[in-house]
């Protein structure tokens, strides 16, 4: 097994999903698949080579400091899940 | 806190420093980045995380990044990217926060402090770029939090020291230093009660002699320099109570309570996060040529320490004025204002530290406040230089009427005060002064049998009857020369 219940449980628990048994085992399976089709990759003498970060050219593409209009709150708001006049609602976060 | 032995433990201390940088627009979207405006006003939708948009790195946050790392001596990162730091909390609309995991901007460094035993380098680990989050705020025992994300995708530099700081008195003045830097680098306002300047401490002790670091804790949320020290003050006595217990302290995050002045234990669960860093796709990589470096460092202004070392070397201050003076941009800018309107660079040097140091500590105000122009304190300074007004007259009367009246001229001001033709003359002069001896023969006496201080006294009785006015030089000579003659 590449793959145990246990890291699925993790991984999902980090992406806060929650997964049923079945769920999880076909999640396992699946991931599992995917690693083992990427293990190809392992067969590649990599030795010597830079990581590749980003897969195009692009370099310093840059924004100049510069202040625009900003979104209408109350667009904004209407967005959210639950808001009042001024703010975003969440449940209360205890620190 | 008192009971900490520093003989048997020792405190390893690391800070991350987290400062705002003061650019017109976020370091991935173009809202403003301003203080205290109303709650998510200052959005769009890059900065509130909605599907389909891309961010696009502002070249200021980078300026100042580098900027920062020039003034410490840092190494500038030639290849960088970001990364993402994944995490779920509603103050990070994305999910993840874009920093610098694996290519921080600036690596090294080292900031001098002066600390009572004598100067010491604190080095840096590294310095890194990122975006700030929202603010969650809570009321009560409402069941809801309120997010602003006013401040979400703010550009943020987070300095990274090495655990190389011993003591809550390192702590304190390294933050003063850096808080001081960065308002002289114009990079950030350094504001700490409105966050603009925040810090993480990292405390740990050790077993002096040992070399083997002990379990760390992370203080948060500290909102002040004092507070800083509190706080790590405050540590080193818990943990070392706790090990001399032979209790085993547990790695975790704390929070400070500015009231009672303790650190409370906070979400210990959080510890265990993962935050899967990986190369953020949506930014491309940076590189940061030798050229522009080199443009960077042909403007940095001049720093705290050249700063000090002008004054002491082109204004001929003595060392102590000159740190003083150098202690914020505003009060040198301002000193340096002044001796380019009045030669007397010492006397300036006095009235600042002098009456207008304590005008502004009495007033709770900045340099950057103070109600009179350069011009207005050359004008008063020269009146006592020219030996037109007592310093006690400029300094006691005339100060506080220009400070009520700023924008009159300090000249004017005396003109109407009727000082200068009340000014007795030569003859008059010589008159009071007989006038002063004659009243006090016995005192004249012991004057010459050697109680030399009663001139003073004798002085101050001719400021009396002059109401102030009369040249103190001249009237120190004077006085001599009658007393001489008397005896």
């Amino acid at each position: 097994m590449k793959i145990s219940t246990e890291e699925i449980e993790k991984i999902a628990h980090l992406a806060r999903l929650e997964l049923s048994n079945e769920q999880k085992e076909e999640m396992r399976s699946s991931v599992e698949k995917v690693l083992v089709w990427m293990e190809a990759l392992n067969e590649v003498d990599t030795d010597g080579i830079e990581p590749l970060v980003h897969i195009t050219e692009a370099l310093n593409n840059f924004r100049p400091d510069e202040a625009k209009p900003t979104l209408d709150r109350t667009k904004a708001l209407n967005l959210g899940p639950d808001t009042n006049d001024q703010y975003f609602k969440v449940p209360q976060v205890i620190e | 806190m008192s009971n900490f032995d520093s003989t048997i433990f020792e405190p390893v201390i690391g800070l991350e420093i987290h400062a705002q940088l003061q650019t017109n627009s976020k370091i991935f979207a173009s809202d403003p980045v301003l203080f205290g405006q109303d709650p998510n006003t200052l959005i769009s939708p890059i900065t509130l995380g909605h599907p389909g948009t891309l961010p696009k790195l502002n070249i200021n946050a980078v300026n100042f990044a580098i900027k920062m790392g020039l003034a410490i001596g840092s190494e500038i990162t030639s290849k960088q990217y970001f990364d993402r730091k994944n995490y779920f909390y509603p103050d990070l609309p994305k999910g993840y926060q874009i920093t610098q995991d694996k290519t921080p901007i600036c690596m090294g460094g080292a900031v001098k402090v002066r600390l009572k035993a004598g100067p010491k380098e604190i080095p840096f680990h590294h310095i890194h770029l990122e975006e700030d989050a929202g603010k969650s705020i809570h009321e009560g025992d409402n069941p809801y939090s309120f997010i602003d994300f006013n401040r979400a995708g703010t550009a943020l530099i987070e300095m990274v020291t090495e655990p190389a700081l011993h003591s809550a008195e390192e702590a304190f003045a390294l933050v003063t230093e850096v808080r001081k830097l960065v308002r002289y680098l114009g990079i950030c306002d350094g504001n700490m009660e409105e966050g603009s300047l925040r810090a993480d401490v990292n405390v740990s002790l050790r077993k002096v002699g040992e070399t083997k670091l002990g379990t760390k804790v992370e203080i948060k949320n500290m909102n002040s320099i004092r507070n800083i020290q509190r706080a790590i003050e405050y540590e080193c006595f818990r943990q070392s109570e706790a090990l001399l217990n032979g209790e085993q302290l547990v790695q975790e995050t704390r929070t400070f309570d500015a009231h009672t002045g303790k650190t409370h234990s906070m979400r210990v669960k959080e510890t265990m996060n993962d935050y899967r860093y990986f190369p953020e796709p949506d930014l491309a990589p940076l590189e940061i040529t030798e050229k522009w470096i080199a443009e960077i460092k042909s403007k940095m202004p001049l720093l705290p320490w050249e700063q000090e070392a002008e004054f002491i070397n082109t204004y001929h201050l003595p060392e102590y004025d000159a740190h003083f003076l150098a202690e914020s941009k505003e009060m040198a800018d301002y000193f340096k204002e002044i001796a380019s309107k009045t030669k007397a660079v010492k006397a300036i040097s006095n009235w600042l530290m002098g009456p207008v140091k304590s005008y502004l500590n009495d007033n709770h105000l900045e340099i950057s406040q103070f109600p009179l122009s350069a011009d207005r304190l050359a004008e008063i300074i020269d009146l006592v230089e020219s030996g037109t007004l007592s310093h006690n007259l400029a300094s006691h009367q005339l100060f506080p009427l220009c400070l009520s009246n700023p924008t009159e001229n300090a000249i004017q001001i005396v003109e109407k005060q009727g000082w200068l033709a009340n000014k007795p003359d030569e003859d008059s002069l010589h008159t009071i002064i007989e006038d002063t001896l004659n009243n006090f023969p016995d005192k004249v006496k012991e004057y010459h049998k050697g109680k030399k201080g009663l001139l003073a006294m004798f002085m101050g009785d001719v400021m009396k009857k002059t109401k102030g006015t009369a040249d103190p030089k001249r009237l120190n000579q004077l006085m001599a020369e009658a007393l001489e003659n008397r005896k």
